[in-house]
């Protein structure tokens, strides 16, 4: 007799969940993914719902659906980059759509052509969203002005990367649950990190406190009136790591960018990691159940030891693989809004 | 608009017992078969389905749950409005006599997105479609195997099915959509 077991789906168990009404997905009106300071709670919320279908996609052993069949995805990257670019380009496999990756290092770019000629080619050859990423804070924005195709920002100079923003917020969510009071340290180079911006955006109004962390050359000047400004009252600044990572939740070290240290931010890359480097001996300040995050790429042994990086609190591979998930459910809800 | 009640839940609760029986008949006995709900409705159908063969030949029979938003046809087309949810199948279905199960069918474009989501996941046996309310209209050339009840329809009336698993409360009916939004689903 074959024994046939029936499982019940966890989340069906509790039928209340599933009557609650639907998300108001038809109120998603956004055609470009530019930053996250346009985002509202509830954007962010549809964007994690669809992730979590996205996730059990990439489960499977045939992880390709039709959803975005005879749609063609460009990827455009001025900059070199290793996991978006896979990240973005996998996601727009796995959901059917073909792509045409392009470096500008080895495209007309180099023969001089601007950044919106380019960009116009890309729309004259039917491409239905572009994904870029560009040295120039701002250039996404500049895009939009000129393009009709959809845009989505895969990092512009120190100013956004809204794709890892989410990707960072979603592992968090999903390793902590209620955010209500957690305590995340951004520790490192704030001044030139575009991640740091972006997850101050997406952060806002989660109930999440974010402590950023850093030599002062490492904090933009007017850093605290900025955040006044714009009401981000959710984030604070400290210098010293000791005290930054007291009962903290989640840690996140952000790569030192050696290739911007000649203009003398920091005395020495032996005393930074004296000061900031993320290793087992600080760890034990932070709260005991404490995740380590990182964007990527490492240094390891600079900004985060080597024992830290690959510790049981380290979720920097379900970063990567959540990625995926967050790009497929932005590249989804991107091409369901209308064209106009 | 008022609405009228078409079925109660003791109607439901018949039409499923026959629809469990014209399983059993038709695939002599209850051995590989499982049910795949399609969301939302379908599942708590599959669940009962499952529930009612369980009690009359002591066999467990596999529910899984399968979510087809990634496989719809009108992602870019309409200005979608489809959040995507998570298709769960505890078990492999190679090789099982497959049974899908949704709570109204009408066009028949689900089922057809179903049947694509299905056949990544897996090569059954068979398929087989079982139905609560089958409305008419079909724009595919799909039918089902096992129907709850037949109703024929208008294009401007909504047939909506409510189970006590979502709705707190069993019932099918029916209701006239005034005016502008007579457009399918």
């Amino acid at each position: 007799m074959e024994r046939i077991v029936s499982l019940n789906e966890p989340k069906l168990s509790t039928a209340g969940q599933e009557s609650l009404p639907p998300l108001s997905i038809g109120q998603w009106q956004h055609r470009n993914v530019l930053d996250l300071d346009d985002f509202s709670p509830e954007e962010i919320t549809l964007v994690f719902e669809i992730a979590n279908g996205m996730v059990e996609v990439l489960g499977r052993d045939v992880k390709k659906v039709p959803t975005l069949r005879g749609k063609t995805i460009a990827i455009m990257f001025y900059e070199p980059s290793t996991r978006t670019r896979a990240s973005f380009e996998l996601a727009a496999k796995y959901l059917g759509a073909d792509t045409v990756s392009l470096d500008a290092a080895r495209s007309s770019v180099v023969k001089g052509e601007s950044l919106i000629d380019s960009l116009r080619t890309l729309q004259a050859l039917e491409v239905d969203t572009i994904i870029i990423r560009h040295p120039c804070s701002g250039a996404p924005y500049i895009a939009v002005r000129h393009l009709q195709t959809r845009i989505i920002n895969a990092g512009d100079g120190c100013h956004a990367h809204p794709s890892q923003g989410l990707l960072d917020l979603y592992t968090i969510k999903r390793q902590l649950g209620d955010l209500k009071g957690r305590k995340v340290v951004i520790i490192g180079d704030i001044l030139h990190s575009r991640v740091a911006r972006s997850n101050i955006w997406g952060m806002r109004s989660t109930g999440l406190h974010v402590v950023l962390c850093a030599p002062r050359t490492f904090i933009p000047q007017g850093m605290p009136e900025m955040l006044d400004k714009c009401g981000l009252d959710h984030v604070t600044i400290e210098h010293n790591l000791d005290h930054a990572l007291e009962g903290a939740d989640v840690v996140m070290p952000l790569r030192l960018q050696k290739e911007r240290q000649q203009s003398g931010f920091i005395s020495s890359i032996r005393e930074y990691i004296r000061l900031y480097q993320v290793n087992a001996e600080r760890l034990k300040k932070a709260a005991p159940h404490a995740i380590v995050m990182h964007p990527g790429p490492m240094n390891e042994g600079i900004e985060i030891s080597h024992d830290v990086a690959y510790s049981g609190s380290s979720l920097i591979e379900q970063q990567v693989t959540n990625g995926v998930a967050i790009r497929m459910a932005l590249l989804y809800l991107v091409a369901g809004v209308k064209n106009q | 608009m008022a609405e009228k009640i078409l079925l109660n839940s003791s109607d439901i609760e018949r039409a499923l017992v026959r629809i469990a029986h014209e399983i059993l008949e038709h695939n002599k006995g209850a051995k590989s078969i499982a049910f795949v709900g399609i969301k939302t409705r379908g599942v708590p159908l599959a669940q009962r389905l499952a529930k009612i063969i369980r009690t009359m030949e002591q066999v467990d029979i596999p529910v899984g749950s399968l979510d087809i938003t990634l496989y719809r046809d009108d992602v870019t087309s309409l200005g979608f409005k489809h959040v995507v949810q998570q298709t769960y199948l505890p078990f492999d279905i190679s090789n099982k006599q497959v049974i899908l199960v949704d709570d109204v069918f009408y066009t028949g474009r689900s089922i057809r997105a179903a049947l694509d989501a299905l056949m990544d996941l897996g090569r059954p046996q068979t398929i087989q479609l079982a139905v609560l309310i089958d409305r008419g209209h079909r724009e595919l050339p799909i039918r089902a195997d096992f129907v709850g009840k037949n109703i024929p329809t208008a294009h401007n009336e909504e047939i909506k099915v409510f189970l006590s698993e979502v709705d707190a409360v069993d019932k099918v009916a029916v209701r006239r959509l005034d005016g502008e939004n007579s457009e399918p689903k």
